[in-house]
């Protein structure tokens, strides 16, 4: 590992964002949007209060998981990823190099959620802000770990989208947001349990309601350590030799 | 042993459940330019992974500069360009060779000497996209040239370019390897680029057929040319088999 090399890999996935403002604006604007959207259909801001952490906890992780599969899909098809399986750069440097770049992505992208939520859409938690903000990150970075790995299973770009509802569904519908996860079969809540969003959603639900309070910090160190733990996978799928 | 840059023992690779490579064995001395010919399918881009370090091989031994090929301490020096271009496309030339110059730990000052060398000025800032085929293989080979390689496995670089530039190409593999002392393989399937090695490895189904220079092939074999001689060896290869 080497911190010169990551950095250099963070700073050129950043560059060619920069030739792509396309994708930028896409990442950026589409969750603010979906928000304002929301707003209008919802109608009635004491229901819009209590879904817009939904939202804002779903979708860095939706945007982030996506972004990245493609990303290192290309990596591998194009040849580039042989190059540098061939050269000095450690595993982890590529995966911590897409990790912080795509991170820097979903800091902006919840920035500018958070800034219109609350000054156009009068959004209001009636608690501190803050825990909220540290779930949607760690989503975006266990986004971005799901991704790097899952990408290691798909061939083609096609393939690299459609699992996007098959990681994504499963854990929403099992994640307690539709159903309580007490009250779902006794089967579906043990399934449930080993489902890294299903903490995600606990800890929106308790920043929402009282902050970083009781099982919260439990919560976020189980979506950091499941991105962690997706990350060691992811390089563990990278091979220098392939045959 | 340290005066091979390359040596190759009983080399067997193989794909899905085929043998590709049947128990190959060569050696480069340091400083030469080795010429690997022979037609599409023949082994000679697995012969260069393998010398490289990131293919799977069955079998066998590669030793590259005193080193197993592919270990750590080769990555720097070793470098490598694909058939394909393996350059991002949504990257300019310069950010491109920028990004694999701080890969490999190369001075910055090699980007612009490296543009030269492969006549990219006119096209430096130019998207990778946005090259033509020639131009965007030019670039891949320039990536291989950055920080100061002692053996270059060059997967054939010269397809698709005027024989002006192609003239030049091989200029500078020649002084490469007289002025620095860097060892070259470089594979084709042109038969007239092979004269131009100081070695030749001819290959078909996953074998050496010949290894010898230019020169003791045509004696050898009594043809003027190489594309004769080429084919005296498969015929005579062939009546051995039928005995």
């Amino acid at each position: 590992m080497s911190v010169q090399i990551t950095l250099a890999t963070a700073r050129r996935i950043l560059t060619q964002l920069r030739h792509d403002h396309r994708t930028v604006a896409l990442m950026v604007l589409v969750p603010t949007l979906v928000m304002v959207l929301l707003y209008y259909v919802i109608g009635d801001q004491r229901a819009f209060d209590s879904w817009t952490p939904v939202l804002l906890c779903v979708f860095p992780f939706l945007v982030m998981f996506l972004v990245t599969s493609i990303a290192t899909l290309r990596e591998r098809t194009t040849g580039t990823l042989e190059r540098l399986m061939a050269s000095p750069l450690g595993k982890l440097d590529l995966l911590l190099g897409y990790g912080l770049a795509f991170g820097l992505m979903a800091v902006l992208q919840v920035a500018l959620v958070l800034t219109v939520s609350l000054t156009w859409l009068g959004f209001d938690l009636g608690t501190s802000l803050w825990p909220l903000v540290v779930v949607a990150l760690g989503n975006a970075l266990l986004g971005t770990a799901l991704g790097l790995l899952c990408s290691a299973f798909a061939r083609t770009e096609f393939q690299a989208v459609q699992f996007m509802p098959v990681v994504m569904i499963p854990q929403l519908l099992l994640g307690g947001i539709f159903v309580a996860r007490d009250q779902m079969a006794t089967v579906l809540e043990w399934v449930s349990n080993v489902l890294p969003m299903s903490y995600a959603i606990e800890a929106m639900k308790l920043a929402a309601a009282t902050g970083a309070e009781g099982d919260f910090w439990r919560d976020v160190a189980v979506v950091l350590g499941s991105a962690v733990l997706a990350l060691v996978l992811g390089a563990a799928t990278l091979r220098r030799r392939t045959p | 042993m340290m005066s091979y840059a390359v040596a190759v023992r009983d080399l067997r690779v193989e794909r899905g459940r085929r043998e590709v490579l049947h128990g190959v064995s060569f050696e480069v001395p340091r400083g030469s330019v080795l010429g690997l010919i022979g037609p599409s399918g023949c082994g000679k881009t697995t012969l260069m992974r393998a010398v490289v370090g990131v293919q799977t091989v069955a079998g066998g031994t590669v030793t590259v500069l005193g080193e197993p090929a592919g270990g750590p301490g080769l990555r720097a020096k070793v470098g490598y360009s694909t058939q394909s271009p393996a350059v991002y496309d949504d990257l300019t030339v310069t950010e491109n060779l920028a990004y694999f110059a701080a890969v490999l730990g190369a001075p910055k000052t090699d980007i612009a000497r490296v543009i030269g060398e492969v006549g990219l000025d006119d096209a430096a800032g130019q998207l990778a996209r946005t090259l033509s085929g020639g131009q965007k293989s030019r670039a891949s080979l320039a990536v291989a040239l950055l920080g100061a390689p002692e053996l270059l496995v060059l997967d054939e670089p010269t397809v698709g370019l005027d024989p002006v530039l192609r003239n030049e190409l091989w200029g500078l593999f020649h002084r490469l390897a007289a002025g620095r002392g860097v060892t070259l393989m470089v594979s084709s399937h042109v038969m007239d680029e092979a004269s131009r090695c100081d070695r030749l490895l001819l290959m078909r189904e996953g074998e050496i057929l010949a290894d010898d220079s230019p020169g003791a092939l045509r004696d050898r074999t009594g043809a003027t040319d190489l594309e004769a001689a080429f084919l005296r060896l498969v015929a005579d290869r062939e009546t051995v088999n039928e005995r």
